[in-house]
């Protein structure tokens, strides 16, 4: 094999620290290797040609570049050579950037490190084979998890594409958090109003599927062709007949369900509609309040029901999907303030949460959107907020910063002096972080058209005086303590990784960063895709974000399914398991390992049994190959003798 | 570590063979450098798509010829990009490693264990131990027969 060997200067990110001329020069002494250089910018123009212009010129059959990390530029280069007339995997990258020059500055072991690496991406070559990706046709059907704001601005802008949309929703009702929000900031519009016409679209787009009330099963298959199971919860109502009248939660007698629309201000009935603009409209019993199943009598509202859709006897259903790619947009979960002993630990009805807040100034609202204390029903007339409940605090395992709780509680602070003029409003602050468009101004308009008073210090401690509640912190601009005798304290919780989200990422194969927020696959260049194909994510429950980036991600993530569907086919990843059957001795040990069921056997004329990969399938993990005891498995590109020959360098 | 840093004809001899699942622990590295972790230099990263690939034989044949020391790392159990690759990477490599002393080989060369992509500083404080402890151990004296 002629091989060629392209160091990297990148300026000075790998040169300053690494002799990129000298790891040229000793690439010339190792095997095969006719042709080296090091070069300034080897990814630029000017850099890719020099490269093709020496595949031709030289007649190489395999390049190496040295230069960064190959989860960067490893598909740039591949395409470069193969613009040469070369194989795309007639190429190895030798990470000296990221793993050599950027963690130390000891040039000389830098640049023997640099040259080791050099010779291992050779020897490797020089095993490597030239591989064909194959084509397989595209399902144009998206799955989209999660329909808070998002999901639903994904579902509508892939149903604007002519797509084929499955939405799938956990709640009774899509909206998601938004759908709980009075108003939004920096606009002070009525959240449901701006909602609401997205919400109803989905329910009349006739290439929308919905799911609500359901959940993601388990998924299989890869890019282009998902198999996706949808467990459907049952309700106990058929919703193919309700029409949402409501007559059924009016008489429902069991009055103490759990309201989580509301945020537990309030109760609900056992049978229930969660809120007025509800999509889809359709009631559904809470099991653990029903009269007819914890008491088995009742039935008030199968007597009831116009159009008789009460179903006691119904079971939770499994449907399956077939989709070409999913959006991930399961959002957050609100930070549990109980943790805080200090501020109460949830302990003191007066003290509540941002979104509890929220729900209490909504119209739809527990109090009809009269502010009002919890405890007694009375008007609040001194209100304190909490900014960094949950947030940036590394002793509650939260040191990232929520990114809403400044706004949202600057607009919260705006509407109760609408709503009460006469109340005093304080708000502790650690640092108001306010980043967006217009964010800034509408802060200063809360302390300067409203008056609000703004606090900068921690609070330590919240404790009740006769029915008022203290909150002693710390003012430390002016370095002194400060005591705020207030009827209600609203905590600006923060937002954290949904329950769920670590359990669905095992499903999708998707990853997640400590907090549980899923991870994308570059934090710059590729923020909505996941590393794995096919799989793109949207809002919050990739980090925290407000309804304007939310939204902004939902229509990205939807543009890029539209851009994978906008082909009819794509190309196989030919990084996959081969057998070799002159020796596959058919224990079929692969099959048992194989997690995606891409290893079948398959018996030849001659009776014997033989391993099988179905290459559209195969993921390429090479469990079969380690598992494999006669080796006849081999995964291609990272073959035993390709990882055995980078190892024989270093044992040299 | 400074003992090892000062002493340049050790850090020479000194030579570790990492294996690195492409999508959490190569990833994790890759943070490690962007972020400028400063790292000891010995460790030379070998590419795997999983640490279920790693062959328990890729772990021990440098053991026997030459290496000092060799540290197998992955997605952390649960977020394996390839559902369970780890978790029998986890099984192959526990029962290597009570067998290694059986092949005359120093345990203590030998590691695995889980950083994430986004575990940079994880990374580089995974690579400063193992790397301490291999100096401690010294060089491979089945490396120089």
């Amino acid at each position: 094999m002629r091989i060629g060997v392209f160091v990297c200067q990148c300026g000075t990110n790998i040169a300053g620290t690494v002799d990129t001329e000298a790891v040229a020069r000793r690439a010339m002494e190792y095997a095969d290797v006719v042709y080296a250089t090091s070069y300034v910018y080897t990814c630029s123009e000017p850099g890719q040609q020099e490269i093709q212009r020496r595949i031709k010129e030289m007649n190489l059959q395999g390049v190496v570049v040295a230069a960064c990390s190959p989860r960067m530029h490893e598909p740039t280069f591949r395409r470069a050579v193969e613009r040469a007339g070369l194989n795309r995997y007639m190429f190895e990258m030798a990470n000296i950037r990221e793993h050599v020059s950027w963690i130390s500055t000891d040039k000389e072991a830098n640049t023997r490190k640099a040259m080791e690496l050099v010779h291992m991406a050779v020897a490797k070559l020089r095993f490597n084979q030239p591989l064909f990706s194959s084509k397989v046709p595209i399902n144009k059907r998206v799955l989209i998890i999660g329909a808070g704001v998002a999901g639903i601005q994904a579902a509508l802008d892939c149903s604007d594409g002519g797509l084929d949309v499955v939405l799938v929703e956990k709640n009774p009702s899509i909206g998601g958090k938004m759908a709980q929000l009075d108003k939004t900031f920096p606009t002070i519009d009525c959240s449901s109003c701006i909602l609401g016409p997205k919400m109803v679209d989905i329910s009349q787009k006739e290439n929308v599927t919905l799911h609500a009330c359901s959940e993601v099963e388990s998924v299989s298959g890869y890019v282009g062709n998902f198999k996706v199971q949808i467990r459907k919860k049952a309700t106990y109502v058929n919703w193919n007949a309700c029409t949402g009248c409501g007559e059924c939660v009016r008489k429902c007698p069991s009055r103490k369900a759990p309201d989580p629309f509301n945020e537990h201000l309030a109760t609900a009935r056992a049978i229930n509609i969660p809120f007025p603009q509800a999509i889809p409209k359709k009631a559904a019993i809470n099991r653990d309040y029903c009269l007819h199943f914890t008491k088995g009598k009742c039935g008030v509202c199968k007597k009831i029901c116009p159009v008789n859709a009460i179903d006691y006897d119904m079971q939770d259903e499994l449907v399956s999907e077939e989709v070409g790619a999913i959006i991930v947009a399961t959002g957050f979960d609100l930070f549990d303030h109980s943790v805080y002993g200090e501020y109460g630990g949830g302990r003191y009805p007066d003290v509540i949460s941002g979104l509890q807040y929220e729900r209490i100034l909504s119209a739809s609202g527990p109090f009809g959107g009269h502010i009002r204390r919890p405890s007694n029903g009375r008007e609040p007339r001194d209100i304190v907020f909490i900014a960094c409940v949950g947030s940036r605090d590394a002793s509650v395992g939260r040191p990232y910063c929520s990114g809403v709780c400044c706004m949202y509680i600057a607009k919260q602070a705006i509407l109760t002096r609408d709503h009460l003029p006469d109340s005093n409003c304080y708000v502790f602050y650690m640092d108001i972080r306010s980043p967006g468009k217009n964010y800034d101004e509408f802060v200063r308009r809360a302390q300067e058209e409203y008056g609000v008073q703004y606090i900068r210090g921690r609070v330590g401690k919240i404790y009740p005086r006769g029915d008022r509640m203290v909150v002693q912190g710390a003012d430390t601009l002016l370095g002194i303590q400060v005591e705020v005798e207030a009827d209600l304290v609203v905590l600006a919780t923060g937002v954290e990784a949904s329950a769920g989200a670590g359990e669905l990422a095992e499903k999708l194969r998707i990853s997640y960063d400590q907090y549980g927020f899923y991870m994308e696959s570059h934090p710059k260049l590729r923020p909505v895709e996941t590393n794995t194909a096919g799989v793109f994510l949207a809002g919050a429950c990739q980090g925290p974000k407000d309804i304007p980036a939310s939204v902004a991600q939902g229509s990205a993530a939807a543009a890029k399914v539209q851009a994978l569907f906008a082909r009819d086919a794509i190309e196989t990843d030919p990084q996959v398991a081969l057998v070799n059957e002159r020796t596959c001795v058919g224990c079929l040990k692969c099959i048992m390992v194989c997690p995606f069921g891409a290893i079948q056997s398959k018996t030849l004329r001659d009776g014997s049994i033989k391993a099988e990969v179905l290459a559209s399938v195969c993921q390429g993990c090479g469990l079969c190959n380690a598992t494999c005891p006669p080796k006849a498995i081999q995964l291609q590109h990272a073959t035993d003798n390709q990882i055995l020959a980078e190892l024989n360098i270093l044992c040299a | 570590m400074d003992q090892s840093a000062a002493s340049g004809a050790l850090v020479d001899s000194i030579r570790i063979i990492g294996f690195l699942c492409n999508w959490c622990s190569y990833g994790g590295a890759d943070t490690a450098g962007v972020c400028r972790f400063k790292q000891p230099t010995d460790l030379r990263v070998v590419r795997v798509p999983c640490t279920g690939r790693v062959d328990p034989l890729f772990v021990a044949k440098p053991l026997i010829y030459g290496a000092d020391g060799v540290l197998v790392s992955g997605c952390h159990p649960k977020d394996c990009h390839y559902a369970v690759g780890n978790l029998y990477a986890r099984r192959r490599l526990e029962v290597l490693k009570n067998f290694l002393s059986f092949m005359g080989i120093d345990q203590r060369r030998f590691r695995y264990t889980w950083v994430s992509a986004s575990e940079g500083q994880r990374w580089q404080q995974v690579v400063s131990e193992f790397s301490e402890t291999i100096h401690a151990v010294g060089p491979n004296p089945l490396a120089r027969k």
